[in-house]
């Protein structure tokens, strides 16, 4: 008789890991040159190899990372980066409530560590595959925890060494811009969707040009869809 | 070596991050939706990524003022056909880099 225990992880390799890793490896791509940059920036900002390493494995999210690193060596206190760093991420509380819809099924435990991973990136590949419906929370659970190491090896890395590291070699500089290309061009599903893209993205570009930090992702993905919504419902009869 | 007051700005900022991913996932996802929530929860995936991406391409990078004669948005538009074409997300990754770093080798 075969062993339950390692044919249940041969299964669990077959179905949740692989694709998993196949889902995640745009994302990964991406981040081994932003982690190296915030390895070393983090470091020239005074930070050391071990609270760099913490800030990557406890907050996880990079622009408010490289944000708190330049308040720091401005000599911020805790209180103005932590409120910087609640509003640079407050965008999360969106894509969670998107990602919350395909869950209902989920233990609380399961949800609680997939919590941590929701990332701009991996929110954007688990959203597409949840929506293609040939996703579950294990497989999901996998990318964003291979993204999570990539990220936290590659600011360790960059900690020790990243001023060896050649910038933008192979172009890598642009696998996340190319892999939004890509997911958006994923989420045009009908010219309701393609409208809010349209709005989303000016009134972005707009609010980035007029108000500093990062607000104007949220306030766009806010402002875009109402519209949009309310377009639906009472405009086009 | 490990600074007390690091370590505490660093456990506040993981805190605030952690709870508006957690929230939504936990309080959301075993309530039956309202019909016009998911509706206008399913515009928001495409308004956050263009709202991710449109900036990074016609702004320069403190995002400060307009920038349209830039590598990263003449690459963006090849890029956008062939995704749009092929629907491969690795493909398109692959492509855009490629380009990326043929246009900054020869510019």
């Amino acid at each position: 008789m075969a062993d339950p225990v390692s044919s249940q992880n041969k299964r669990d390799i077959k179905t949740s890991i692989l694709p998993g890793l196949a889902a995640a490896w745009p994302i990964c791509l991406g981040y081994v040159p932003i982690g190296l940059a915030f390895g070393v920036l983090a470091q020239k900002a005074g930070l050391y190899s071990i609270e760099i390493t913490m800030m990557s494995i406890l907050v996880f999210a990079g622009s408010s990372q490289f944000i708190a690193v330049s308040m720091l060596s401005a000599g911020a206190g805790a209180v103005p980066v932590i409120i910087t760093t609640f509003a640079v991420n407050l965008r999360h509380l969106l894509m969670s409530s998107s990602l919350a819809v395909f869950l209902g099924d989920s233990t609380r435990k399961k949800l609680s560590l997939f919590a941590y991973g929701v990332t701009d990136e991996s929110f954007a590949v688990n959203y597409t595959r949840f929506s293609q419906k040939n996703w579950n929370l294990s497989q999901a659970l996998v990318v964003n925890h291979t993204a999570n190491l990539t990220w936290v090896i590659s600011s360790v890395i960059g900690g020790y060494s990243g001023r060896f590291i050649h910038e933008n070699a192979f172009g890598i500089d642009y696998a996340l811009t190319a892999m939004f290309i890509c997911l958006l061009i994923f989420q045009l599903k009908g010219r309701f969707y393609v409208i809010t893209a349209v709005i989303s993205g000016i009134v972005a570009v707009i609010l980035s040009l007029i108000i500093p930090g990062s607000s104007y992702i949220i306030l766009a993905s806010v402002i875009a869809p109402t519209m949009v919504f309310a377009i639906k419902k009472w405009g086009l009869r | 070596m490990i600074r007390p007051e690091i370590v505490w700005i660093i456990l506040g900022m993981g805190l605030v991050t952690y709870l508006p991913r957690w929230f939504p996932l936990v309080f959301l996802s075993r309530r039956n939706l309202p019909v016009w929530v998911v509706e206008w929860l399913d515009l928001i995936p495409a308004a956050i990524l263009s709202a991710l991406l449109l900036p990074e391409l016609v702004t320069s990078d403190t995002h400060r003022h307009m920038a349209l004669w830039q590598p990263k948005l003449w690459v963006a538009i090849p890029t956008f056909i062939f995704a749009l074409k092929t629907k491969s997300l690795g493909g398109t990754v692959i492509v855009g880099m490629a380009l990326f770093w043929l246009v900054q080798s020869i510019a």
